[in-house]
């Protein structure tokens, strides 16, 4: 509130005085500090508003984040506490730079993500356009929903039941093969079978990537044909009747107008496969067993090595170099895909 | 699981319950909190003003959680329990209460224990930061009805490496696997060869050992059994395991004595009477885990603490009650007169086991834990000797391969 009360004398010039004279008497000055901070209140409403996600994101990404980047420059034990940290400058990076099992982990998680990534929208392609196709949106509705399951199914629920399905003894995976080949009509497709068994599935090291690959396939396909079921839905009637009219066959209106037309969901999805795949963690270290990525650590993706390195052999500054190589993978391959597909993918050709 | 779900309810519990003055809470994982709910009334009937409380997580989340509190010096019990694979790199890391230190007098007790066990819970600087309060002697378990198929005895088999792997070849053509996994006992001879002096993976200078002959020889055995076709290639605690306990497929297991507990209460109740248990093959005496009592440098009631620990380790009645109420085998070498040793275990046919226990926990050498043994132990078992036995690496190359990487990561 503005200070109207009397002044308590005037100057020569009639200007008013008031106690002393000196500047924190003005009502003037009063009034016109009042005045902005009513300004600043205001401008500081919007911020009180969004401070709890401020606050939230600050304490536990913005900091961790930039905490992360001072630890990467650390040697530290986190058991010998805060004060047992140790600069060692570019050490961690220099002696990541030619670590095997950084790189091993670093090849497997590449070669998840292609086996893991590309099938995934193979299946999920077709499928999603025979479901927009074909079937009534109530019906659509049923399976896409029943394909979404495996995604929202716990990783860990997941990877332990396949964990057992690909026992070796009793998992059901090689029973189902036996049974196979000793089947009557399609016998001779598995007579391989009993020549290779027992089949470990997560015991050798050929065969724990593709095991590990398929259940990720499982699980995240079902996402993906919800993104291009949306995708296909979005194509105009109007252009198939068109490259019918043309004389489009079935194949030709999938080729020439669906697939062109959902190019950005198909560049969405693969973003998000491509983040997603470059980090797996659950699948492989559940399959392992906890086991450092099994037999020749062919199942030791970049993410379980940092975890291991971080956690298991308490090397936390080391860890977070790897961690921050990671990154700069990751932003490098993404945006490699960004320029090849991104153009055409966020503008599309409609 | 339901232990798990049990002991997450109990920590909540626990956590609910604001600590006091005088107040001690144990971080542990289960099945000690079995052991405690017996064990705790009678603690409280002799230190009337020391409340007891206890929080338990599984055995991995402990071991995380304990690092976050000593990491950021906040949130520990005023007892840990820390398991013998941790100790190492735990002990060193400044973050324990010295108990060799005048409040404690540790020292003073150390004749008391098996020897192995307590120097353990050494530190490299020969001060006392853990206190032992279980141990698991080395025995081999056998199936006494497989043995007797072939007319074996078991001191013929278990005479040497060689004996055992002609047993293996004799149940081979009978259809039963020697061992489960092959790499059992490589790791069973790296471990119970070590030099007087040396440590497990390095000696007192640091430099790794794993290129030495103890790890060829070892890898060289497993290979043996493995090539053989020995050895059921399956590995521990997964459902052939079990499976192979129960159908009689799998003719002797290398383990902690504390398999006894697990092969008679849910692996495999059914073959009571088949088993027995003998020494190790070739003449070795070992470990298989343990676990130590501590007090973080950050407990509010150490000398609290203090008296729990020594009541929990170097009472007879609660290393006694250990044995009956989880089978934690007793550290404390005055219990081994007791009673309880001279007991028949119905589910090894009668034989008295327990007494074997206590000879071979008398005899296993100590080994000092050294800084970089996670690491090496994981790159070691987890990575050059699987590429051997499953991928056919040659030895000296997969050792030579892990010991560069062990050379990046232990500085």
């Amino acid at each position: 509130m503005p200070n109207y009360s009397p002044p308590d004398k005037t100057d020569a010039k009639g200007v008013w005085i008031f106690g002393d004279g000196t500047p924190a008497d003005y009502p003037v000055r009063k009034s016109s500090s009042k005045l902005i901070s009513r300004k600043r209140r205001k401008a500081l409403m919007p911020w009180l508003f969004i401070s709890p996600y401020l606050i939230l994101f600050g304490l536990f990404t913005a900091f961790p984040l930039g905490f992360s980047i001072f630890l990467s420059f650390q040697e530290w034990n986190p058991v010998s506490g805060l004060s047992g940290m140790k600069f060692v400058g570019f050490e961690n990076y220099i002696s990541a730079y030619d670590d095997p099992w950084l790189w091993k982990s670093l090849y497997n998680t590449v070669w998840l993500a292609v086996a893991s990534g590309v099938p995934q929208h193979l299946i999920a392609i077709p499928i999603a356009y025979l479901l927009v196709m074909a079937l009534k949106s109530g019906l659509r509705h049923i399976y896409t929903a029943t394909m979404f399951i495996p995604f929202i199914t716990s990783t860990i629920a997941v990877s332990l039941i396949f964990y057992s399905i690909y026992s070796t003894q009793s998992g059901i995976l090689n029973q189902w093969l036996l049974l196979a080949a000793d089947a009557p009509l399609i016998g001779w497709m598995f007579a391989w079978v009993h020549d290779v068994m027992p089949l470990r599935w997560l015991g050798s090291s050929s065969l724990i990537k593709p095991a590990i690959a398929f259940v990720v396939v499982w699980k995240y396909t079902g996402f993906n044909i919800v993104i291009y079921s949306a995708g296909f839905l979005t194509v105009s009637k109007e252009l198939y009747d068109a490259a019918k009219v043309d004389g489009c066959n079935g194949w030709q209106q999938f080729w020439h107008v669906a697939l062109p037309m959902i190019r950005p969901f198909v560049f969405f999805a693969l973003t998000l496969t491509i983040i997603g795949n470059l980090q797996l963690f659950e699948e492989p270290y559940v399959l392992t067993a906890g086991n450092s990525g099994g037999v020749s650590q062919s199942g030791l993706t970049a993410s379980y090595y940092l975890y291991l390195v971080g956690w298991e052999w308490l090397e936390m500054g080391a860890a977070a170099a790897i961690s921050w190589m990671l990154f700069l993978f990751i932003a490098i391959v993404t945006s490699l895909h960004f320029y090849f597909n991104g153009r055409k993918g966020l503008e599309g050709n409609r | 699981m339901k232990k798990i779900l049990l002991a997450a309810a109990t920590s909540v519990a626990m956590i609910a319950s604001s600590a006091m003055a005088g107040d001690v809470r144990l971080d542990g994982f289960p099945d000690f909190n079995s052991h405690l709910d017996k064990l705790i009334p009678s603690f409280a009937e002799k230190n009337p003003d020391i409340k007891i409380t206890y929080q338990m997580n599984n055995h991995g989340d402990h071991h995380k959680k304990l690092t976050t509190n000593l990491a950021t010096g906040s949130g520990a019990g005023d007892v840990v329990i820390v398991d013998v694979g941790f100790i190492g790199s735990f002990i060193n890391a400044g973050g324990f209460e010295n108990l060799s230190g005048s409040a404690y007098g540790a020292d003073a007790m150390s004749g008391e224990f098996v020897g192995y066990a307590w120097n353990q819970g050494k530190g490299s600087d020969g001060n006392q930061y853990g206190v032992p309060i279980d141990i698991g002697p080395g025995v081999m378990y056998y199936r006494r009805d497989i043995l007797d198929s072939v007319g074996g005895e078991i001191d013929g088999v278990i005479k040497d490496w060689d004996s055992y792997i002609e047993y293996g070849k004799k149940l081979k053509a009978k259809k039963v696997f020697l061992i489960a996994d092959a790499a059992d006992v490589a790791k069973a001879i790296i471990l119970t060869t070590v030099k007087p002096g040396e440590g497990y993976f390095f000696d007192n200078d640091g430099n790794s050992l794993i290129t030495s002959q103890r790890f060829v020889d070892a890898f060289d055995v497993a290979k043996r059994i493995r090539d053989e076709g020995l050895d059921g290639q399956i590995g521990a605690w997964t459902n052939e395991w079990y499976d192979g306990f129960k159908q009689g497929t799998v003719a002797t297991q290398l383990s902690g004595a504390w398999l006894l507990g697990h092969l008679q209460n849910w692996m495999a109740p059914d073959t009571k009477g088949k088993w027995g248990a003998s020494n190790l093959p070739d003449g070795i005496f070992g470990s298989w885990g343990g676990s130590f009592l501590a007090i973080p440098k950050q407990a509010k009631n150490k000398k609290e603490a203090w008296e729990f620990i020594k009541f929990l380790t170097s009472t007879s009645e609660a290393q006694i009650a250990g044995l009956k109420n989880i089978g934690s085998f007793p550290v404390l070498k005055a219990t081994y007169s007791d009673a309880a040793f001279d007991e028949p275990i119905e589910f090894l046919a009668g034989q008295k086991a327990r007494q074997l226990f206590a000879q071979v926990a008398e005899k296993v050498p100590a080994v000092a834990p050294k800084k970089g043994d996670l690491i090496a132990e994981d790159v070691v078992f987890r990575g050059a000797l699987l590429e051997v036995l499953n991928d056919g690496k040659d030895i000296m190359a997969a050792l030579k391969d892990a010991e560069r990487l062990i050379k990046r990561r232990v500085k």
